[in-house]
């Protein structure tokens, strides 16, 4: 543990993906306990997905021996998946919902974000304190009371129906990614709109939204997972296959015992809606690292 | 564009100028709609949550009901499963948080090394954040199934005990299994903003340590630990008011059963499963108020950078 210290942090920030070359430093001293704590994390976070991947690969005795490698894989049980309906319209409602609730939450995110990060205003600290608490609101205690209401204005097991209380979710992320965000642009470029007689609004329009392309792209996959994650909301307002996204068509997967679940075929959906994901954290990496980092602390 | 009616500029300084007052109303303005959005969809329903916390509804007839003023409140406080799905969320995110902590440091402390593969195992620690939380028990009911799993399989090869345990069918070890697969998919967001905390550090405070003759174990926990305090406590922040809302995990692991009920599951049981609207809205009331409570306690004795964040601002 001791040596961890040895080694200088380099220069590098995970925030800031444009820095300079880094300079990797002490190379060659590297203890060799410090390289059997890179290994024991590495296995700790890769080995889950390889017996999630191994067990959707197996079928019958394979699968209830536990085997280390498929003696025999199948795809069978991808092919399961595949040929159940119900799990395609969790696939096609849970892009939708994302997709939907990511833009809107973009667009009214990006205004007020604009707002507390530049501009004068009267109670900011208040409405960002605001902003903040609604994250940790446990959502249960949005979807009860929203279970009643949707059933009795018809919303209930529709698809808009999930997107709204979604929406207040995604929003103060978004406003609290993109805040920060904003806050890194340098003043001058505003600065010299102003000069030129633009108006807060253009100079937001015509200064920060262009530059703030990478933040909002940021911002945009961060809000898209977080919606795509969520399942108490989802699980209380839908009970339909026509509106179930894709968390809560996994969870009821082939019948509600805890015991008999047919792991294989289980195992097999998950690996399907988490390649998607694994990828886009591979080619977004440094994306999501400073998304997730934002404003945390200030560099 | 010119109504004034929005803003209430008599409270406002005497000499604000009119570019102040244009861009306050801009402001304004532009935060609107999301207030508006998160007011509507977040307070009126939780409002409305109140409301249907002291009525009692019938289960047979829809729209009959009747005021019973505090009673579900009364009937859930002096309930042994309201307590013990309090005590049970209050263990988990315990639990689970002082581990992602822990983990988390250890982790940060690795992915500031400089060492060849240190882009390689940045990318390994982050995939599990992007799992859903129920392929995340899913993955980890693989991982412990009787005779399926690895680790039960890793167990009774070794011949050490839990091999044959059912580890979702029995108190403790169900909890343990979820416990692992919230520190799995939650460690790396603890860890990066610990990372953040560590890359700001400045390398002259380090040099000065060691002029001093400092060990490095105690430069670890005399400079890194202290200044690494307001990134630790963000941190702690944000996984526990996760951690308190926790509802998938055991949902999909066990239903709640074998002392895994969480308070929202306890809810979402009551509400959905009993159809009780009543007592559910009223243990839905009652999680949201415990977490309040937490977060602000943790913002007031704790600290750390939310708070300066807000002052900042002011």
């Amino acid at each position: 543990m001791s040596t961890l210290i040895a080694e200088r942090p380099t220069a590098e920030l995970a925030t800031r993906p444009k820095a300079p070359k880094r300079r990797l430093r002490g190379e060659s001293k590297l203890h060799p306990l410090v390289w059997v704590f890179v290994v024991a994390v590495m296995a700790f976070s890769l080995i889950p997905f390889y017996w999630l991947v191994n067990t959707s690969l197996k079928k019958g005795a394979s699968l209830s021996q536990g085997e280390l490698f498929p003696s025999q894989p199948t795809l069978e049980n991808y092919l399961v998946v595949f040929q159940n309906p119900e799990f395609l319209l969790a696939l096609r409602n849970s892009v939708i919902i994302a997709v939907v609730t990511t833009t809107v939450a973009l667009v009214f995110a990006s205004f007020a974000a604009y707002a507390l990060a530049r501009l004068k205003m009267r109670r900011k600290a208040m409405i960002l304190t605001l902003i903040l608490s609604v994250t940790t609101f446990p959502a249960i205690a949005i979807a009860a009371p929203m279970f009643s209401i949707w059933r009795d204005i018809g919303l209930y097991d529709t698809l808009l129906g999930l997107i709204i209380p979604k929406l207040t979710f995604a929003l103060p992320l978004a406003i609290y990614t993109l805040t920060s965000f904003f806050k890194e642009i340098p003043r001058e470029l505003e600065e010299s709109a102003y000069m030129d007689g633009a108006t807060p609004f253009v100079a937001f329009r015509k200064v920060i939204l262009p530059l703030a392309v990478p933040g909002l792209a940021t911002t945009a996959i961060l809000v898209f997972i977080s919606v795509w994650n969520e399942f108490l909301l989802a699980v209380t307002l839908t009970t339909s296959p026509e509106s179930r996204p894709v968390p809560v068509a996994i969870a009821f997967f082939s019948g509600t015992s805890e015991f008999d679940q047919p792991l294989g075929t289980i195992s097999a959906a998950s690996v399907i809606i988490t390649v998607p994901l694994v990828i886009l954290v591979l080619v977004c990496q440094k994306r999501i690292v400073s998304g997730m980092t934002a404003g945390a602390v200030k560099g | 564009m010119a109504t004034k009616t929005l803003q209430p500029g008599r409270a406002a300084p005497a000499k604000t100028s009119g570019r102040d007052r244009a861009e306050r109303r801009l402001a304004f303005r532009m935060t609107a709609p999301s207030l508006v959005i998160m007011a509507l969809v977040a307070a009126v329903p939780i409002g409305y949550a109140i409301w249907l916390s002291l009525n009692q509804y019938s289960v047979r007839t829809a729209g009959l009901s009747r005021f019973v003023g505090l009673e579900n409140y009364i009937n859930a406080l002096a309930s042994q499963e309201w307590w013990a799905a309090f005590g049970q969320t209050f263990l988990f995110a315990g639990l689970s948080v002082s581990l992602e902590l822990v983990l988390g440091t250890a982790m940060a402390l690795l992915l500031n090394l400089a060492f060849k593969g240190r882009a390689v195992l940045r990318t390994v620690v982050l995939l599990p954040y992007a799992i859903i939380t129920v392929v995340s028990a899913i993955t980890w009911q693989t991982m412990f199934q009787p005779n399926m799993g690895l680790v039960t399989n890793v167990l009774s090869t070794l011949g050490l005990p839990g091999g044959d345990v059912v580890w979702l069918g029995e108190h403790g070890y169900a909890m343990a299994v979820i416990v692992m697969a919230d520190v799995w998919k939650t460690t790396p967001f603890a860890a990066l903003i610990i990372l953040a905390g560590l890359q700001v550090i400045s390398a002259e405070t380090y040099e000065a340590a060691e002029l001093d003759g400092a060990s490095k174990w105690q430069t670890f926990v005399n400079i890194t630990l202290p200044l690494l305090r307001p990134a630790i406590v963000l941190a702690a922040i944000f996984r526990t008011m996760d951690a308190l809302r926790v509802f998938d995990l055991p949902f999909v692991l066990t239903r709640g059963a074998n002392g895994t009920e969480s308070m929202s599951m306890l809810a979402y049981t009551q509400l959905r499963e009993n159809r009780l609207v009543g007592e559910g809205s009223a243990l839905s009331i009652l999680t949201f108020l415990t977490v309040m409570v937490v977060s602000v306690i943790y913002v007031r004795f704790a600290g750390g950078n939310i708070r300066d964040v807000a002052k900042e601002e002011q």
